[in-house]
């Protein structure tokens, strides 16, 4: 397990190439613990994947990353800057963005209306042209309302809106979850073609098969630890283990 | 037929007030998930705030419609910072309790020093008079009040149904979480939407003081019906607000040329009304 070893390794690394790294992070939902030191990292135009089962902690360490969590301690650098106690809205404007898990298609919003909402953050980002190019369906329902499209189409409305703002590290939430598996083999092109133009991804996922298709590392989330990590080259000598982990 | 000519103008004066209140009520309770028991108070402050400004200051009638609902709406704002927005999260009679208990200060010491009789204030000199329509005659500022709080209220509906700002201010009011974490500073647009809501009542504070004189209780008569005319409406939309606002005055003007004696009680049988039928009222959508 290099990356547990790493937390305690001097900083001997370049810096620059971890654009973001978790160390011991704890976080409260009220009064329940639901993490208990998530130590994990992330290079630079690296797709790194969180695993685990059902309520391991994998969307409550999104959610702390982005400041979403109320109560939280440890460590979350970005850029190597420490981000543990700032809002939400200045971890985005550090450039961060979040997808989440139930896709969050504002209802009230048309669907122009909501692939604009997110202000851009850095230069840099998609142009529109770009972004139909990548979500052809998006361009044909740009008056519908957010809502009324279907789940394929919501995912890649909220995958599409933060790639306009210019962030270059996302967080998507099980991006593939519900889906029929003509979109998710779409989703998958997605993140591949934005790995290749150095996007910087972390994914959460129960859909490991999914997952294998994109990601360069892993790491296992268990009762709100990460306890363990391996390269996509290690996969099918970690496949035993894999299985036990996630218990399919 | 000149009489009912009349009561429609009243029902259409009297409409526009409601429905400039309710839309910053629900602009408000939108954003805020605040029933804000203080928006008779603030609409009284307008009214001062234009008699002040005269009679202190010398600044006119149009100086007022500027300045009071900036100077009313800064005020608002200075209560959520320091007390409202440490309510967000608790059940809305939390809010109701806080915003009824700043509305009795306020009025009590406007009380304490004016009392409860009417302050004059004059028609401005460019709105005074009045035209000959034919078929009734119309006070030139009382068809003033009626266009202007239309042009203000169709202003307000535009900016928040047309504009990115609008479309941040509907999505926060979804899921504020989410839109924060795309970088949008949501607690500062809570301060500035209840700013805004407050100055649209002190709006019309300014505007009804040359029609009901300044008082201390101006506003806290008043409110009681523009609950009711929320109610009816529903919280959820804007234009909603702004339609029953003014049906609701003109069904009252009719009410008042037909059968005076249910004039003051009109509103409040349909509120009955709607709420057994719907509850969530006319265009309101479930919570």
């Amino acid at each position: 397990m290099p990356e547990l070893k790493m937390a305690e390794a001097p900083a001997a690394k370049p810096a620059d190439a971890k654009v973001l790294a978790v160390q011991d992070l704890q976080a409260w939902y009220g009064e329940s613990h639901i993490l208990h030191g998530i130590n994990f990292h992330v290079n630079a135009g690296e797709v790194v994947t969180l695993l685990g089962r059902n309520g391991a902690g994998k969307t409550t360490t999104l959610k702390s990353v982005m400041g979403i969590i109320g109560k939280r301690s440890g460590s979350i650098r970005f850029e190597n800057q420490e981000i543990i106690r700032a809002s939400s809205d200045r971890i985005a404007r550090k450039g961060i963005a979040f997808c989440p898990e139930e896709r969050g298609i504002f209802a009230s919003l048309d669907v122009r209306e909501n692939l604009l909402l997110p202000p851009t953050v850095r230069p840099g980002g998609l142009s529109l042209d770009q972004i139909f190019d990548l979500f052809p369906n998006l361009k044909e329902r740009l008056s519908s309302q957010g809502t009324k499209l279907s789940g394929g189409e919501q995912q890649m409305l909220a995958i599409a809106r933060i790639l306009r703002t210019g962030a270059r590290f996302l967080m998507l939430d099980e991006p593939t979850e519900g889906l029929a598996p003509v979109i998710i083999q779409q989703i998958g092109h997605t993140i591949a073609r934005l790995k290749s133009e150095g996007f910087t991804i972390l994914l959460v996922e129960q859909n490991f098969r999914f997952a294998s298709t994109v990601a360069d590392r892993y790491y296992i989330v268990e009762h709100g630890k990460v306890i363990d990590g391996f390269a996509n080259s290690e996969l099918s000598a970690n496949m035993d283990k894999l299985h036990t982990y996630l218990g399919v | 037929m000149q009489a009912l000519y009349a009561q429609l103008l009243v029902g259409l004066i009297n409409g526009s007030f409601y429905a400039l209140l309710s839309l910053g009520l629900a602009v408000i309770f939108g954003m805020l998930n605040i029933i804000n028991f203080a928006h008779g108070a603030v609409y009284m402050m307008g009214a001062f705030c234009a008699y002040f400004l005269l009679n202190i200051a010398g600044l006119g009638y149009w100086w007022a419609l500027i300045i009071a609902p900036i100077v009313v709406g800064i005020f608002g704002m200075i209560l959520e910072r320091t007390m409202l927005q440490w309510l967000s999260g608790l059940d809305h009679v939390y809010g109701l309790l806080l915003t009824f208990g700043i509305a009795l200060i306020i009025q009590g010491i406007f009380q304490n020093y004016f009392g409860s009789s009417g302050l004059p204030y004059q028609i401005p000199d460019a709105l005074r008079g009045g035209m000959n329509l034919g078929f009734m005659f119309l006070p030139v500022y009382r068809g003033w009040v009626v266009v202007f709080s239309l042009v203000v209220c169709l202003a307000t509906w535009f900016l928040i149904e047309k504009t990115q700002l609008g479309a941040y201010l509907r999505a926060a009011t979804e899921n504020p979480t989410l839109v924060r974490a795309f970088g949008i500073n949501v607690p500062r647009m809570i301060t500035l939407t209840y700013g805004l809501g407050v100055g649209l009542a002190a709006l019309a504070g300014v505007l009804s003081a040359p029609i009901n004189q300044v008082r201390p209780l101006m506003g806290a008569d008043l409110i009681i019906v523009v609950f009711a005319v929320v109610v009816i409406g529903g919280m959820g939309s804007i234009m909603g607000s702004i339609i029953t606002g003014f049906a609701l005055g003109v069904i009252e003007g009719l009410t008042k040329y037909f059968y005076p004696e249910a004039s003051n009680t009109v509103v409040f049988v349909l509120m009955v009304l709607v709420l057994l039928v719907k509850p969530t009222g006319l265009t309101g959508r479930a919570a």
